[in-house]
C-alpha cells in the first residue's frame, strides 16, 4: 500500500504522533512523509530516521505558519497528482482540520483518532472510540485515498535510526491569496502537554478541602476557596515535577476556577491515555472516566472510599491528599534520585 | 451581523451510553444540544449583541432534533430551521457538511456562522472545518476570542503549544471551545418565546441538492472490553509508609 503521512509539527518540532503515523504506515507498504513549513529540511531527515523511504518536502516561507486553507491547498494539489491509497495524519488540532479539509477536497471521507486498524486487500477497517470511549465503532471509507487520523499514544513509536536517509523530493507550495493571516502566538505555560504525555497527575474539588489551611484576610467565601485549592494544585504539580508528568483536572475543578481550561481531561476536555494516570481528589464523574479510562495504570488518592474512581483504579489510597501527596513526592525523589 | 449557528441533538454527556443488539442505547437519559453547541450559541449571541443583526440556528434530524433548537431559540436565538429528509440519515462528516453549507447558501448574505468544536456522540469534530471547505470560507476552528472590526476579524485559536492568533475576512466559519465563556442559561422569557416559535422544515429539495452520498460505513459498533481491574487498596502506616509503598508498586509496573 502507497501511504502519506502528514508530519504536524510547529516550529521544526513535529508532536510525536506523527512518527507513531510514520510507524503504521510502514507495517503497510511504502511511506512518503509531507514536511510542510519554512526551514524544516531538518524534520526531513528526522522523518527519513523514523522510516519515511521518501519525503515530500514544501519548504517555502509563504507555509512559515500553519494556515489551515494554504496546508490545505499544497496538500491537495500533491495527493490529486501523486494518488496515495492511504493518507495518514496525527490526530492533533492541525492534523484533525487538514484532514478534513482534504478529504472535501479529494471528495473521500476521514476516519478520525483512531486506536487500531486493520487492512484487506488494500481496504483498511479502523476501530476508533465514539461516546468518548464509552463506545467503540468500526469503520470503512469506499473511496480513495482512505484518510484516517490516528489517536496519539495509541500505536506504537517506531525507533529511531540515526543517519538513515531516502528520497528528498523538494516541492513546491500552492500559490494564491488565502483569506488567513498568522498574527502570532500565544504560548501554554508551559510543561508537559497532555495528549502526549506518559505520565499525567490530577487534580479534582478535593484538592481545595484542607482544612489545615487558614486563607488570607480580605477574601470572600468563594476566593478563599479558589485559594485552598491553588494550594492544592500546588501539591499535584511537585509531584507532576517530580515524574516529569503533565497536569490534569476534572471539570469540576475547571468549572470552579481553580485550574485553567486547558488542562481539563474528560468528555469536555482532552482525552487521555498515559501510562500511569494519578486521579487526586477526583471522585471520577461518568464524563471524567471517558477522558482517562485507557490510561494503562491508574491510581486514585481520595478520601471517599466509595468513590467510582477506585472500580477503574489499579492501587488506590483512601486518605488525605494533603499528607499522601507531599509523602509521595518525597518518595519518588528518593527512589528515582532526583 | 447576519449570523447562522449549527447545532445537534445529543444524548446528555453523563448518560451510561451501551451497546444493545448491535444498537446504540442510553436508556432513559434526555437528549440535548450537544454541550459544546451552547458555547457556538452564546459566540453568536454575544456577536449580534455587539453589531447588531441576527441569529438562526439550524440542525438536521427528525421532529425531535427542534428541541436543540427550542434550546437556542430560548438562550436568544431569533428564528430556527429544521432540516430534515428522509435520505438524511447515517450521514457522516462530509455529507452533513455538504448539507449546512448549502443551507447556509440558501439562508443568503451570512456573515458569520458557528459550530461547537464537536458532538459528543460521534466526537469526530470534522464538521466545521469541512463546512468552510465547501463554502470557500476560512475555517476559524478552535477559537476562544472572537474580534470583528468592519468586514474582518481577529480570533485566538487553542492549538497544543497555546494559542495561535489569525486574523480573516468575513464570512467565515468558526468553532468554539470552552474557554470562549460560559453559555448563559435560557430566561423565563426566552423558554416561553422557543416554546411558541414556528420552526420551519427545509427538505432536500428546498435546499436544491441532491442526497449527499456517505462514504464512510459503519460495520460494527461496540461496547469497550471491560477493564478487569481490581484495585489494591494501600493502607496502614504513616502518610510516608503508604506514600513508600505506592511508590514501590507503580515502579513495579515499570512503566514509568
Amino acid at each position: 500500500m502507497n501511504t502519506w503521512v502528514y508530519v504536524d509539527h510547529f516550529k521544526g518540532t513535529a508532536l510525536p504522533a506523527s512518527w507513531e503515523a510514520i510507524g503504521v504506515g510502514k507495517t503497510l507498504g511504502t511511506v512518503k512523509a509531507l514536511v510542510f513549513g519554512s526551514g524544516v529540511e531538518a524534520l526531513a531527515k528526522t522523518a527519513f530516521e523514523y522510516g519515511a523511504d521518501e519525503v515530500l518536502l514544501a519548504d517555502d516561507p509563504a507555509l512559515a505558519d500553519y494556515r489551515a486553507e494554504a496546508f490545505a491547498a499544497t496538500l491537495g494539489k500533491l495527493a490529486a497528482d501523486g494518488a496515495p491509497d492511504l493518507l495518514l495524519f496525527p490526530t492533533t488540532t492541525r492534523g484533525r482540520e487538514l484532514a478534513g479539509m482534504t478529504a472535501i477536497d479529494l471528495k473521500t471521507g476521514v476516519m478520525v483518532d483512531v486506536i487500531a486498524l486493520e487492512a484487506a486487500d488494500g481496504k483498511i477497517t479502523v476501530t476508533r472510540p465514539i461516546y468518548a470511549g464509552k463506545l467503540l465503532t468500526k469503520e470503512t471509507c469506499s473511496s480513495k485515498p482512505q484518510i484516517i487520523t490516528l489517536r496519539g499514544r495509541a500505536f506504537p513509536k517506531p525507533a529511531q535510526q540515526a543517519g538513515k536517509s531516502g528520497t528528498l523530493t523538494k516541492v513546491s507550495a500552492a500559490a494564491g491569496d488565502f483569506l488567513t493571516k498568522v498574527e502570532g502566538y500565544t504560548t501554554a505555560e508551559g510543561g508537559v502537554s497532555l495528549t502526549d504525555a506518559g505520565v499525567i497527575v490530577s487534580g479534582g474539588r478535593g484538592v481545595s478541602n484542607n482544612p489545615a489551611l487558614t486563607p488570607p484576610a480580605g477574601l470572600d467565601e468563594k476566593q478563599a476557596e479558589v485559594w485552598r485549592a491553588q494550594q492544592g494544585f500546588a501539591l499535584v504539580k511537585d509531584l507532576a515535577a517530580v515524574l516529569g508528568a503533565a497536569v490534569g483536572a476534572s471539570r469540576a475543578a475547571v468549572d470552579a476556577g481553580y485550574i485553567p481550561y486547558p488542562n481539563q481531561v474528560g468528555q469536555t476536555g482532552k482525552v487521555v491515555s498515559p501510562d500511569v494516570y494519578i486521579a487526586c481528589g477526583i471522585s471520577g464523574a461518568i464524563q471524567h472516566l471517558a477522558g482517562m479510562r485507557t490510561s494503562k495504570v491508574i491510581v486514585a488518592i481520595n478520601k471517599d472510599a466509595e468513590a467510582p474512581i477506585f472500580k477503574l483504579a489499579r492501587y488506590g489510597v483512601v486518605g488525605d491528599l494533603f499528607q499522601i501527596l507531599p509523602a509521595l513526592s518525597a518518595a519518588f525523589k528518593k527512589k528515582l534520585g532526583k | 451581523m447576519k449570523i447562522v449557528v449549527c447545532v445537534k441533538q445529543v444524548p446528555d454527556s453523563a448518560a451510561k451510553v451501551v451497546v444493545e443488539n448491535g444498537k446504540v442505547s442510553w436508556g432513559d437519559a434526555p437528549l440535548v444540544i450537544n454541550p459544546w453547541d451552547e458555547y457556538a450559541v452564546e459566540a453568536a449571541l454575544r456577536q449580534k449583541e455587539a453589531l447588531g443583526g441576527s441569529v438562526t440556528a439550524i440542525t438536521i434530524g427528525g421532529e425531535g432534533s427542534k428541541d436543540a433548537l427550542k434550546h437556542a431559540l430560548a438562550m436568544g436565538a431569533d428564528d430556527a430551521i429544521l432540516i430534515s429528509d428522509p435520505a438524511l440519515v447515517n450521514m457522516d462528516t462530509q455529507a452533513t457538511a455538504q448539507v449546512l453549507a448549502a443551507a447556509i447558501q440558501k439562508i443568503g448574505g451570512v456573515d458569520m456562522a458557528f459550530f461547537g468544536r464537536q458532538a459528543i456522540d460521534g466526537d469526530a469534530g470534522l464538521v466545521p472545518a469541512q463546512t468552510a471547505r465547501l463554502l470557500g470560507w476560512p475555517a476559524l476552528t478552535l477559537s476562544s476570542v472572537i474580534k470583528v472590526d468592519g468586514g474582518s476579524v481577529k480570533v485566538e485559536r487553542g492549538i497544543e503549544e497555546g494559542r495561535q492568533i489569525v486574523t480573516a475576512k468575513l464570512p467565515a466559519v468558526f468553532s468554539l471551545t470552552k474557554d470562549f465563556g460560559e453559555p448563559r442559561y435560557p430566561s423565563f422569557m426566552g423558554i416561553r418565546k422557543a416554546s411558541r416559535a414556528a420552526i420551519p422544515t427545509w427538505s432536500l429539495a428546498e435546499l436544491g441538492i441532491p442526497a449527499p452520498v456517505s462514504v464512510i460505513a459503519w460495520p460494527e459498533i461496540m461496547n469497550p472490553p471491560s477493564r478487569e481491574v481490581t484495585c489494591e487498596v494501600i493502607s496502614g502506616g504513616s502518610p510516608q509508609e503508604i506514600a513508600e509503598a505506592l511508590a514501590d508498586k507503580i515502579l513495579a509496573e515499570k512503566v514509568l
